[in-house]
Order: C-alpha cells, then sequence, then structure tokens
C-alpha cells in the first residue's frame, strides 16, 4: 500500500494542486490530509473543489473545528500574545471568507482516520493521537512518550502534522511516529519549497524500509518526504491583494517563519533566521 | 450538585507522566529571593541535593511511563557540581530545561552542554529568573548586584547559541506589562540576545513571599464548581511529578505544603490530589506557569 499524506493545507491552494500532480505520478493509491485547510494564505474556498474532485479524506485539525463551527479563535495552541496577534489576523480573514457550505463540510470532518495497510495499523491524526492541537516537535518528543501514544491508541505509525515541520521517529518494534509536514507554509530553513510524506507498507515499500514487527506480523514500512514547488510569487501576490499581513508574504517569499515563533522550541527556533 | 458538593475541595488525578521535574539542588540557593515561594537560601537545607545515581534511576524508570520531557530546577541547580552530567545523561532521553537565576554559570560548563545537546538531538532549554528589564526592579527582589550579574549570564548563553527563556515573576501592575517587555527586549539586544523570549510569571503568595506581601486569602481556593468544563491540562499536576531527595511531590511549588508528598518513588507517586491551597488557585488562573510554553495571557496583544 502507497499513501500519499498532506499536513496543513492553510488555504494554500496552489501547493495543493502541485502536491495532488506530484502524488498521482508517484501511483500512490490514496491520498488524504491531516487538517487544518485554512489560515495564512489567500481564498480559503479554492482548496475544497480540489480536496473533493480528487476524494482525499481529511482529518479535523484544530482550525476546521474552529471554522466550521465559528469559533472566536483558531485553537491552534499558542500561548504568547505576539504569536496570538498573527494568529488572529488569519484567523479573521479565514472565518470571513469561507462558505457556509464549506464551514458545513468542515464541521462534519472525523478527529481521525484509522486505515489497515498490509495488517498494520495506521493512525491519521491532526497534532497527536491524544489532543488535536497538541505540538509534537522534533526536540521536545522523547520516543518515550511516543511509544507510550502508540500503545494507548494501538497505532503502529501514528502520522501527524500541526507543528509545521517534517520529522520522523523510529519507535520499539519498528513502529514509527511520522510528522509529515505541511502544504500550507514553507519549514523555516530558507527554502520556499513545502513538504508532504508518501508512506509505503508491504511490497509498495522501497528498499531500507524499516521492518515492523507487531503481534505476528514483520511488515517493511518506508517514509519519503517530498519537497512540492509551486508558483509561490502568484501566491504571495494574491496574498497581497487580499491585504494579509507583510510578515505572511516574506514567509512564503523567503522561506523563513517571521511569525508565531514563540511556540518553537529554542532548536526549532534557531534553525530559523527570526 | 449540592452546595457542599460546588464548594469542596476538588481532586485532581494524574492523567499521564508528560514531565518529569527534578528538585535537584533542593532548597539551597545562592540567591535570597524575598519572593521566592519555597523560601531558598544558601541556608535552607530543608530539601538537599539530588545525586546523580538518584536522577539516573528516575530517568529510567521514566521510560516506562511515557515521559516526554525534564525539567532541573532548585534552588539553584547549577550548584549541584553534577548538573552538567545530569544533564546530559538526560539528553539521552529526551528534552531537558533548567530554571536557573544565571549568576553561576561557567562558560565551560555550557560548552560542554552545547555539544551534548547538539548530539542529542533533543532541545536543552534554560530559563533565567530576571525580575525586571533594570536592577531598580530587579535587585530589590532578588539581591544587590544580582541583576547585572544575571545579564552577563545571559549573555553567555547567548554568545553559545542557546535561547534563554527570561521569566519575570511580576512585581508590578498588570498595565505596565507591554512597557515592561518592551523595555526588556531593548536590553537584551543590547547583551547580544537579539531573539529574546520573556515570559511574565504570576506571584506565588507562600513561602517568603507570604512574608513580604500577603499570603492568600480562604476565599482564594479552587472549588468543584469552578472545575467543570475546566481544561485540567492546564494544571501542572494533572500531567507532572517531582523527583526530591525526600520523595516525589506533587510539583515544584508545593513543597512545603504537609500533603505535597506522594510518594517514595515514582509508582508510589501517581494518584491523585486534593487542590486546597491557595497556589493551586494562582495555577488555576494562570495555566501551567512552571513549563516553557505556558504563560500568563494579556488582554491586549501587542
Amino acid at each position: 500500500m502507497k499513501l500519499a499524506l498532506f499536513g496543513g493545507l492553510y488555504s494554500n491552494y496552489l501547493a495543493l494542486g502541485s502536491a495532488i500532480a506530484d502524488a498521482q505520478q508517484r501511483n500512490v493509491d490514496a491520498v488524504y490530509c491531516l487538517g487544518d485547510l485554512g489560515a495564512f494564505g489567500p481564498y480559503p474556498d479554492r482548496v475544497f473543489p480540489l480536496l473533493q474532485q480528487h476524494n482525499i479524506l481529511c482529518v479535523q485539525g484544530n482550525y476546521d473545528d474552529s471554522i466550521g463551527n465559528e469559533l472566536n479563535d483558531c485553537q491552534c495552541g499558542y500561548t504568547d500574545p505576539k504569536d496570538n496577534y498573527f494568529a488572529q489576523i488569519s484567523y479573521d480573514y479565514t472565518l470571513a471568507n469561507t462558505s457556509d457550505q464549506n464551514k458545513l463540510w468542515l464541521r462534519e470532518l472525523p478527529k481521525e482516520i484509522r486505515l489497515q495497510c498490509d495488517g498494520l495499523n495506521i493512525l491519521l491524526c491532526h497534532g497527536s493521537p491524544r489532543r488535536t492541537n497538541e505540538f509534537l516537535w522534533e526536540s521536545t518528543t522523547s520516543p518515550a512518550f511516543l511509544n507510550r501514544l502508540a500503545g494507548e491508541h494501538d497505532a503502529d505509525v501514528i502520522v501527524g502534522t500541526h507543528s509545521g515541520i517534517h520529522w520522523q521517529r523510529e519507535l520499539n518494534h519498528g513502529r514509527q511516529y511520522v510528522n509529515v509536514g505541511v502544504l500550507g507554509r514553507p519549514e523555516n530553513d530558507g527554502n520556499r519549497n513545502v513538504w508532504y510524506a508518501v508512506i509505503s507498507t508491504g511490497k509498495d515499500a522501497t528498499p531500507g524500509a524499516l521492518l515492523c514487527s507487531v503481534r505476528d506480523l514483520s511488515v517493511p514500512v518506508s517514509v519519503e518526504f517530498i519537497p512540492v514547488r509551486y508558483d509561490h510569487h502568484r501566491l504571495a501576490t494574491e496574498m497581497q491583494s487580499e491585504r494579509l499581513p507583510d510578515e505572511f508574504l516574506q514567509t512564503v517569499l523567503n522561506g523563513w517563519w517571521t511569525t508565531c515563533l514563540e511556540i518553537l522550541p529554542s532548536r526549532e527556533r534557531r534553525a530559523g533566521q527570526y | 450538585m449540592s452546595v457542599s458538593d460546588v464548594t469542596s475541595t476538588p481532586e485532581i488525578e494524574l492523567r499521564s507522566l508528560d514531565e518529569l521535574w527534578f528538585q535537584v539542588a533542593g532548597t539551597v540557593c545562592n540567591l535570597t529571593c524575598n519572593h521566592c515561594f519555597i523560601s531558598c537560601s544558601p541556608q535552607n537545607h530543608s530539601f538537599e541535593f539530588l545525586s546523580y545515581e538518584e536522577v539516573n534511576a528516575a530517568l529510567q524508570e521514566s521510560v516506562e511511563h511515557g515521559v516526554r520531557e525534564y525539567y532541573f530546577t532548585g534552588g539553584e541547580p547549577f550548584l549541584n557540581k553534577e548538573l552538567v552530567r545530569m544533564l546530559k545523561r538526560t539528553l539521552n532521553f529526551g528534552p531537558a530545561t533548567v530554571l536557573t537565576n544565571g549568576t553561576v554559570l561557567k562558560k565551560e560548563w555550557l560548552e560542554e552542554l552545547k555539544t551534548a545537546e547538539a548530539e542529542s538531538g533533543f532541545s536543552l532549554e534554560f530559563r533565567v529568573s530576571i525580575d525586571g528589564p533594570t536592577a531598580d526592579i530587579n535587585d530589590p527582589v532578588r539581591g544587590d548586584g544580582t541583576f547585572d550579574r544575571a545579564i552577563t549570564g545571559v549573555a553567555l548563553l547567548c554568545e553559545l547559541g542557546f535561547l534563554p527563556i527570561i521569566t519575570m515573576t511580576q512585581t508590578w501592575d498588570d498595565s505596565e506589562n507591554l512597557q515592561i517587555l518592551e523595555s526588556f527586549r531593548t536590553v537584551l539586544k543590547t547583551h547580544g540576545c537579539d531573539r529574546p523570549r520573556l515570559k511574565i510569571l504570576p506571584r506565588l503568595k507562600i513561602g517568603a513571599e507570604e512574608k513580604r506581601t500577603e499570603g492568600y486569602q480562604q476565599t482564594e481556593r479552587i472549588t468543584a464548581a469552578m472545575m467543570q468544563d475546566f481544561d485540567r491540562n492546564q494544571l501542572l499536576c494533572h500531567h507532572s511529578r517531582v523527583v526530591t531527595n525526600r520523595g516525589v511531590y506533587v510539583c515544584p511549588i508545593l513543597l512545603e505544603t504537609d500533603n505535597a508528598k506522594l510518594g517514595k518513588t515514582l509508582n508510589e507517586a501517581l494518584g491523585s490530589f486534593p487542590l486546597s491551597e491557595g497556589a493551586c488557585y494562582t495555577c488555576y488562573q494562570f495555566g501551567a506557569i512552571c513549563t516553557n510554553s505556558t504563560l500568563r495571557p494579556l488582554e491586549s496583544a501587542e
């Protein structure tokens, strides 16, 4: 089985289109999105027809719960006023520009999706299996903690997004945690591309795949992170015409995060410019 | 729910052991801050240093509990000469945070830790307590000359590439918060900290602070009614425990509270706890103030 897993879209319909085309070329069996369809980018209604035309099932992220239910804020989980200031600007814009029909669609998305692939339990969630808006950063998440989550939630592979930077970790018995990154904005590394992941199991796994040995199974699982290029100049121009903050445009154009930085652990913060 | 149920003291269970704290310097500190909630000082040996072996044993035990991250506090953790070794060991298990007053840091220790952090892949965070952007605000609380000494420590951390979090206990009016933050950012930039991370923390009106100002009123308690629809994750005791030389405690704030010791070992300390203290009320109001990701929400954002 070969799956394409998309993280937060943040209204970046241009990157979504590029990622769908890329996944099709790789002959994946299915494409899933892990939630946070809106935020940050322009014209939030434009991701919906793409997702629906291509039968992409979605997990409900915190943003989708908020927009779908017209809550007061995005529930992103930021705790610093500097982070929340910019988060609120994009939330207010997204809420005002999402159609009622799409809000209804968001409201009905599941909190998680469980798949069986070659006998393995794959759990698709947004933040963590136990909390939609929990940030799982590579530098502040111990293997012991992820092993506990995998056990408590009966998952051989946990797949999430939310924090915006892709990473993976091998757990006991060849189980894995995979953060697929996001299609919505670049990864705070000075590059303009965004990321998604392809997870392959069984005969579709790539050579050298990790063996997941659980129950009476021993199934290879490979994880590939895919960089996606898209017309980021066009996205920035459209964000500008929608009067979104210049700080957001700079991230799209330069690949460095300029906002919502206070939530970052020191290691991820130091990797960026701001 | 009857009236007595509504006003009764609620119990809080341990959801899961996400953070493990080490009272690594006990209550021993080189400073005698007059707002310290556990009255730490050079003479306070109510709690003593933890040994490397005690920390290592708890780290091993923590794996089966699925602990996510580790915190080191005191007193002043760097008074414990085993601290660097303990932190290096901890970074084999997961991320670590040290709560320090920044006044006794040595470059060779930090260089060693910098290398260990880089090799581990985890974050090593330093939280430095400085109670305001000037000596005039800080020193009356923390002692003469402590502002300059702590800023020197912060500058050293920044020079070595760490991004310290500065925590300030608020001894001023709410209306001054934004100005204080802005002023502190400016000060830190002049000391080589180009990405200042700042948090304002509420006063905890116990220990020395109770003598300096006032204690909690009897009305400042969490009631069962207040816990309805409240996100329990906001309370540290819902997901943390503290290892001390005298056993395992419910949280790093209530060390001097009679029933806060829950057991000799981690496994004995997984039970529930009554939220009966005034300090619990502060935690309820402001969120788990001791962890890195939480700080006091401000009414007006910048």
